[in-house]
């Protein structure tokens, strides 16, 4: 509830593991809400999130991610003023433990460690094709390039579930194609993926499934042939009337 | 070999107690940068030297507590103040939190002025005289070397992740409030040690030394310097704390001037140097 709005209401469905499931709907349908609430960052009024059976609607943001939930914003959000290689570094938080004691102390452990964080993220820039922009700080990239790093930030943490909060908003179509192998590629490897996006050619060819929202509310869901000639998803899209005719 | 060491004796005659200040100052900047690698605007760090100064100063004179103990027990009591009150404020950004502990830092300053154990408005004297130019660089040296060692480990990473984004860092799994209340945390308890030293330096303390100008000071040696690296604080307390008698030595009578020329400088290096007198040597960000 955002003082008395209710932006979503009586939402249920499920993401099966290993699963690309496309949330889609008009604008104010609900779907960042929705993203919100599922990694932690608002809390649902009523009603619960589960995840690998556990209840997760109740745990602020940080722990959500400790179990493996990662996710991207629709506004962006990088550390601006640090490199690309530095981001990615950051987003390692979960998995490089840094102790501070050998690191007073000069171990030479500790050199091992970082050798071994810095290939970790070299491997997560390759991925989203940015190795070559290692040494460039956040705030000088393009946007597509800062969209691509924002999910190797994501993807560096190892999530088992990534939330993408519209991948491929103002890319040109060359960059769609390649976040949808790139997409297609983390699904196959295992990675269950539930990502918002309004690119209808790109929501309907790569997912397996589709949720549709619309005034906080589903109208289905279902797979991309069957939710795309829904009577009720083209009323939401296109108006009264457009169904009929 | 004696002449050198003439010369040297005889500035420190002249200077001795300037660069003590130096010292200080030094370690009070370095406070405020910790708390300002978290991206966290505090003007509480002068209060907090405060309460340092006036727990050594009260354990020194009524228990005749060792000048280690007081010290250590300066810090403990800084930082246990600085976690409690770091939990409530951190909630604030930017402005508000700088407001909030400002309003922190008047409480500090009108509860010194009221209470018995403080000693009042006449402040707490005579504090005997323990802190010696080598025991404030040792502890700057140790302090300085903590905190860029800091800015290393997972601790440091947190910080400079929430600096530049902090609903980022949370989804990045990173505790945020934690992280934020141990930056204050380490703050206050380094300003409290600076306090403490002060205190043993100059025989007295007084409410109004750690009000709202100390705060600001503090501020401005990090503006100066440069907030990105460690030694940036340093060099910004260094060449503000110097000035006077810098001015002194070229025969500007430094009392009136002091203040503008502190405004003139920091003025020039917000225009034209934003990330502090630091970016002169080093072209690398970050």
């Amino acid at each position: 509830m955002f003082g008395g709005l209710c932006a979503l209401n009586d939402v249920s469905f499920c993401v099966e593991t290993g699963e690309i499931h496309g949330l889609i709907g008009p604008n104010g349908a609900g779907k960042t809400t929705l993203l919100n609430i599922l990694s932690g960052f608002n809390r649902p009024t009523a009603g619960r999130v589960c995840y690998n059976g556990r209840d997760i609607h109740t745990l602020p943001a940080y722990r959500v991610a400790s179990l493996g939930i990662a996710r991207t914003f629709q506004n962006i959000r990088l550390f601006p003023t640090m490199t690309c290689m530095e981001n990615v570094i950051a987003g390692q938080h979960l998995n490089s433990p840094r102790p501070l004691l050998p690191r007073l102390l000069q171990l030479p452990s500790t050199r091992d460690r970082e050798k071994e964080y810095r290939g970790k993220a070299l491997a997560a820039l390759a991925r989203v094709e940015l190795e070559d922009r290692a040494d460039v700080p956040a705030q000088s990239l393009s946007y597509g390039e800062r969209r691509r790093l924002e999910i190797a930030r994501a993807l560096v943490a190892g999530p088992q579930l990534l939330l993408l909060d519209e991948p491929v908003a103002g890319m040109r179509q060359n960059g769609v194609v390649r976040m949808a192998e790139l997409i297609r590629i983390l699904a196959r490897e295992g990675m269950t993926i539930l990502l918002v996006e309004h690119n209808m050619s790109f929501v309907m060819e790569l997912c397996t499934l589709i949720t549709v929202l619309n005034f906080g509310q589903i109208i289905t869901t279902g797979a991309p042939g069957d939710v795309r000639l829904h009577p009720q998803v083209i009323e939401a899209y296109l108006g009264v009337g457009a169904a009929r005719a | 070999m004696t002449e050198l060491h003439n010369t040297f004796s005889h500035f420190f005659a002249v200077y001795g107690s300037l660069v003590d200040f130096i010292g200080i100052n030094s370690l009070l900047a370095l406070s405020l940068y910790v708390t300002l690698s978290a991206g966290q605007l505090s003007l509480g760090n002068a209060a907090f030297a405060g309460i340092g100064g006036y727990t050594a100063g009260i354990l020194t004179l009524n228990l005749n507590a060792p000048y280690i103990a007081a010290l250590g027990a300066a810090a403990a009591v800084s930082g246990l103040t600085g976690m409690i009150l770091g939990f409530p404020v951190l909630r604030l950004r930017g402005i508000f939190l700088a407001m909030a502990t400002l309003a922190f830092g008047e409480v500090v300053r009108i509860a010194a002025i009221n209470l018995q154990i403080t000693g009042g408005a006449e402040g707490l004297t005579p504090i005997p005289n323990k802190t010696q130019t080598w025991m404030i660089f040792l502890a700057l040296i140790l302090f300085s070397y903590f905190v860029a060692v800091l800015r290393t480990s997972r601790i440091g990473w947190s910080f400079a992740s929430i600096r530049e984004d902090e609903t980022a860092a949370a989804a990045m799994g990173i505790n945020t409030t934690f992280y934020k209340t141990l930056a204050f945390t380490i703050g206050a308890m380094i300003a409290g040690l600076a306090g403490a030293m002060n205190a043993h330096l100059n025989y007295i303390i007084t409410p109004g030394e750690f009000g709202f100008s100390a705060a600001v000071q503090i501020l401005i040696f990090n503006i100066v310097g440069g907030t990105r690296v460690w030694y940036g604080p340093i060099l910004g307390a260094t060449l503000l704390t110097a000035l006077p008698e810098i001015l002194r030595g070229i025969g500007v009578s430094a009392g009136p001037i002091r203040m503008g020329m502190n405004g003139i400088i920091l003025l020039l290096v917000i225009l034209f140097l934003p990330n502090g007198l630091v970016s002169l040597f080093s072209c690398r960000k970050g």
